[in-house]
């Protein structure tokens, strides 16, 4: 079979085989459903391609494994469901405060606690505030289609890299689980060499290197924060959305991951029925578009945030349109199958053409 | 009348930093770092090697013994230190920790890459008591010893009795070497410098997992002088943490 064949798989059978493209050469991770393709399928294909695939002992073990294995600059990532991000908060702290690169992926399920393994958007504040103690910020992409399942773990690895810090792609049972059709492609970009500068590989004739997050002298955890702080703004440099037929909309429907495709399809049956109706899907979480809605809100737009939970991004965009207006909300509870017929509703309402 | 010639019969190896440690007088750890730098020095490692830091009185084991390290979460040490030599098969992996660390938090951690045969080395310095944090009750305290939260002494009856590691890895077929030493006199010293060195070469040969346990005394926190914190050792620790080598496949190995 050849590379850019397409092939039906499951989103997370795309996360793997997009692992495998980008050079990850470590996988650890702990069973727990909706997820399981994934570390199936890559105890088979990462000892075939050169790489280890270890089965830990729980996701604290997972997580601190990833740890170590990127700090040796190697492309290493755990997958895991909301329970597993849980434990693994350790370790993403470690690996912010470090500035430790890996990829997460998180195909997250309804909770709190056991919750249910049905599509949730629930852990949104979790991956988008950092999630761990000490206010430390991770990357998060949000796939929506088996596709982007293996385009954004692609390019989680080179984000991952480039700065220097742990990744999360925040899918959920759907994107999990949902066959589509993939197209299989090598890495956009090409692997980022620099890792050479920094990583641990025996100090040989250089001077040795130390990898930590503790900063006890005066002043040193400010300064390192301060960093931190910095390069979590430069990531606005990498911030980016799908926009679909916003240009003329009255009513721009914010939704992201799943909910963010089945939004696009009730926005064209909007769209479809004469009603002036845009989308816009956050592919990137943090960094947010906050830019982008930001202007579109002072062209007088009005706003409606559909996700599978209470309320979590409407939040962020509420903060992002404060000069300008507020968004309507729409929450789906985790555990409900919506179809586009039922976010049409909610998006006819927002327009007062239903009451 | 002319000076005798000055023969030197005893010096710092050169994987040992030039530096004064944090540790308090009469502490144990600048023993168990300075046998760690010795062993990578007569192994010619230290270019190759890559250390795991810990959390407690033993994380700066970094400012003492030079190449290249990483620093764990508390406890997760061996899960760290698995990451990397699986990124790194070709390096020298090891840890440094200490009781709470590693048979504690870090419990499931230390067993289950031990259990893995992860091809590592694991230094565990066992002074029954929390340092860094003030002398808080640990895993391996020993029975009615008196810790600022078993102010009426350990109870086997409300805290369980004191893990003994050494034996607990001697039992996992993924151990290669499991041996418990002391370093309350120079014989025991060189005892372990001896364990010390074995734990490494079941690493460098393939065989699996490494782990010497070092009794070590905590005067600080015992409220005891150094000579008498270092009496306990052998007075109280020794009979209850026999010395010993609990599992060792070096020889079956032929190695």
């Amino acid at each position: 079979m050849s590379a850019d064949e397409r092939i039906l798989i499951k989103g997370n059978e795309a996360v793997a085989y997009a692992a495998v493209s980008a050079g990850c050469k470590c996988f650890f991770g702990y069973p727990i459903t909706p997820q399981n393709e994934i570390p199936e399928l890559l105890s088979r294909l990462l000892p075939e391609n050169g790489g280890q695939f270890v089965q830990a002992e729980s996701e604290v073990g997972s997580a601190n494994m990833l740890l170590g294995a990127g700090a040796c600059g190697v492309r290493a990532m755990t997958s895991t469901s909301g329970p597993g991000i849980d434990l693994m908060q350790e370790g993403i702290s470690y690996m912010v405060g470090s500035e430790i690169p890996a990829v997460i992926v998180n195909m997250s399920r309804g909770g709190p606690g056991l919750g249910s393994i049905d599509a949730s958007q629930g852990d949104y504040f979790q991956a988008t505030r950092g999630g761990s103690h000490g206010a430390g910020r991770t990357f998060v992409l949000a796939p929506s289609t088996c596709q982007e399942c293996y385009d954004m773990v692609q390019e989680a690895f080179d984000l991952a890299f480039k700065y220097r810090t742990p990744v999360l792609v925040l899918g959920d049972a759907i994107v999990g689980q949902i066959k589509e059709p993939v197209l299989r492609h090598p890495p956009v970009r090409q692997p980022d060499d620099k890792a050479s500068a920094w990583c641990l590989e025996g100090m040989g004739e250089r001077a040795p290197r130390l990898l930590k997050s503790v900063y006890l002298d005066d002043g040193a955890l400010a300064a390192r924060n301060e960093m931190l702080e910095a390069k979590y703004k430069a990531m606005r440099a990498d911030v980016r959305s799908e926009c679909v037929d916003v240009d003329d909309a009255e009513l721009v429907v914010v939704a992201f991951g799943s909910m963010g495709r089945i939004a696009r399809s009730a926005v064209q049956m909007a769209r479809a029925a004469g009603h002036k109706v845009g989308l816009v899907r956050p592919q990137t979480l943090f960094p947010f578009p906050s830019d982008l809605l930001d202007s579109l809100a002072a062209q007088g737009k009005r706003f409606l945030v559909i996700e599978q939970n209470a309320g979590q991004m409407v939040d962020d965009v509420r903060l992002a349109i404060r000069h300008h207006g507020d968004a309507d909300f729409y929450g789906v509870m985790p555990g409900i199958f919506v179809d586009a017929e039922e976010l049409l509703t909610p998006i006819l309402n927002c327009l007062g053409g239903v009451k | 009348m002319t000076q005798p010639a000055e023969k030197l019969v005893f010096a710092a190896p050169a994987t040992l930093t030039p530096r004064l440690t944090h540790f308090c007088p009469g502490c144990h750890h600048g023993i168990g770092i300075r046998l760690v730098a010795e062993v990578l020095a007569e192994f010619g490692c230290i270019k190759e090697s890559i250390g795991v830091a810990s959390v407690g009185c033993s994380v700066f084991a970094y400012n003492y013994i030079d190449g290249d390290w990483l620093e764990a979460a508390h406890g997760r040490a061996c899960a760290t230190a698995t990451g990397v030599k699986r990124a790194r098969p070709d390096r020298i992996v090891y840890t440094y920790q200490g009781d709470g660390d590693l048979a504690a938090i870090g419990f499931n951690e230390s067993m289950q890459a031990a259990n893995r045969g992860e091809k590592i080395t694991v230094i565990f310095v066992n002074n029954t008591i929390y340092g860094m944090t003030g002398g808080q009750m640990a895993p391996t305290s020993l029975e009615g010893q008196v810790t600022t939260t078993s102010p009426r002494g350990r109870n086997p009856q409300n805290e369980g009795l004191p893990l003994k590691m050494a034996e607990l890895m001697g039992m996992l077929p993924g151990v290669a070497y499991s041996a418990r030493c002391a370093l309350d006199s120079v014989a025991h010293i060189n005892a372990a410098r001896k364990a010390v060195r074995k734990a490494f070469q079941v690493q460098f040969d393939r065989l699996g997992f490494g782990f010497v346990e070092l009794l070590s005394s905590c005067p600080t926190n015992w409220h005891m002088t150094p000579l008498d914190a270092n009496r306990r050792v052998g007075e109280e620790m020794i009979p209850y943490f026999p010395l010993g080598v609990y599992r060792d496949i070096s020889e079956k190995a032929g190695a």
